[in-house]
């Protein structure tokens, strides 16, 4: 009788805990959204407003001279079949990352890009963190600066983004972090000297004063998984795919700022 | 090697312009380690001149202080329509140029 009693008590607890970390666990966009700038301090704001001394416009800059440029066994530059960036690629980062029609896969800007180079153009495929791949997907996000993103889940993307959320909250590294701890139930409070933001997607790819240099999300990400000391995943992974799809989401419709300024 | 040049299309002669220049450059310190250990080679864009129509206006020396992808801000007076000449040259013997064409009026 006892014994009955307390495995049902333990029973119960055990629902009561797995429910409650159920509860944890769902999709949540924080309340307010605030763009990551919000975090930084002046001068940083001050640098990403200011569109000459911004320093990621010098990538942007190398990719619009690369949009125009000719390239591989078809000699066709992206200009060719999009012509003007600025009215063909309004919006289209705010719709990424999607899913691919051909490969019915999720696939993100810097991927997109690279798939054109391989099937439209025929050209060498630019390598992940290339200035040249930095530079022509900040050329074509900052196409979107200021609009919000618009990202929709529907039965085409749902598995990805139920991986994306999963990996959000799953703990992981020797510290034993996720990404959630930190950036949705702890941002706004301290980390040492800086402010822990909501990490959101929306200015990337971003001028990092710390890298000296401008980076992808993917690298950041790295950044984050180096900084709990887990194990790195490469870059263009389909987890890093499904985390970007997540994180889009929660960026609800905050709009995008690439090229973005951060510490 | 990327470079933006600023500079107003046209100023009033004896009008005081402002000449904005941003160099894509790592500005390698020569303090620094690679994954492997081995210390990487100082490479900083060391010397940068601005001529105007010939004339040297503005040089800077930079050394390991400098930031990556340099941006520099200097001042000159307009005098007569021409042209500005920005010329660098890093460690490594790589040199960048740009050139602006610029009308004085008036």
């Amino acid at each position: 009788m006892t014994a009955g009693l307390l495995r049902h008590g333990a029973l119960a607890l055990l629902f009561a805990l797995t429910g409650a970390s159920h509860a944890q666990r769902a999709a949540v966009q924080p309340q307010p959204l605030k763009s990551g700038l919000e975090f930084t301090g002046a001068e940083v704001r001050e640098l990403q407003h200011d569109d000459f001394a911004n320093p990621g416009m010098l990538w942007a800059a190398r990719g619009e001279t690369l949009w125009q440029e000719a390239a591989g066994r078809e000699a066709k530059s992206c200009a060719s079949c999009h012509g003007d960036a600025k009215t063909s690629m309004q919006g289209v980062a705010t719709r990424y990352p999607r899913i691919d029609a051909g490969s019915a896969r999720l696939i993100n800007l810097e991927g997109r890009i690279r798939q054109c180079r391989e099937l439209r153009q025929q050209a060498e495929l630019f390598k992940y963190e290339s200035a040249e791949l930095l530079g022509l997907t900040a050329y074509v996000a900052q196409q979107s600066r200021g609009m919000p993103m618009k990202t929709v889940i529907d039965w085409q993307n749902r598995h990805n983004f139920e991986a994306g959320r999963a990996m959000y909250y799953r703990r992981m590294g020797q510290m034993n972090l996720s990404c959630a701890q930190c950036h949705q139930e702890n941002w706004g409070k301290k980390l040492g000297p800086e402010t822990i933001s909501q990490g959101h997607s929306v200015a990337y790819p971003i001028y990092r004063l710390e890298w000296q240099a401008m980076g992808s999300l993917h690298r950041r990400f790295r950044s984050c998984q180096s900084g709990v000391r887990a194990e790195l995943l490469p870059q263009g992974s389909p987890e890093f795919l499904d985390l970007e799809l997540y994180l889009a989401w929660r960026a609800g419709n905050l709009p995008i700022e690439t090229p973005g300024v951060r510490r | 090697m990327t470079a933006r040049v600023q500079v107003p299309k046209q100023a009033k002669r004896g009008e005081v312009i402002e000449i904005r220049i941003a160099i894509q450059h790592p500005m390698e310190t020569g303090f620094r380690l690679d994954d492997g250990g081995r210390a990487i080679t100082k490479n900083v864009v060391n010397k940068f001149t601005c001529r105007y129509n010939g004339i040297e206006i503005f040089r800077a020396e930079m050394g390991s202080g400098i930031a990556a992808n340099p941006l520099l801000d200097f001042f000159t007076v307009a005098d007569v329509s021409g042209e500005l000449v920005f010329d660098w040259i890093d460690d490594e013997g790589q040199t960048g140029s740009e050139r602006v064409a610029l009308t004085v009026t008036g």
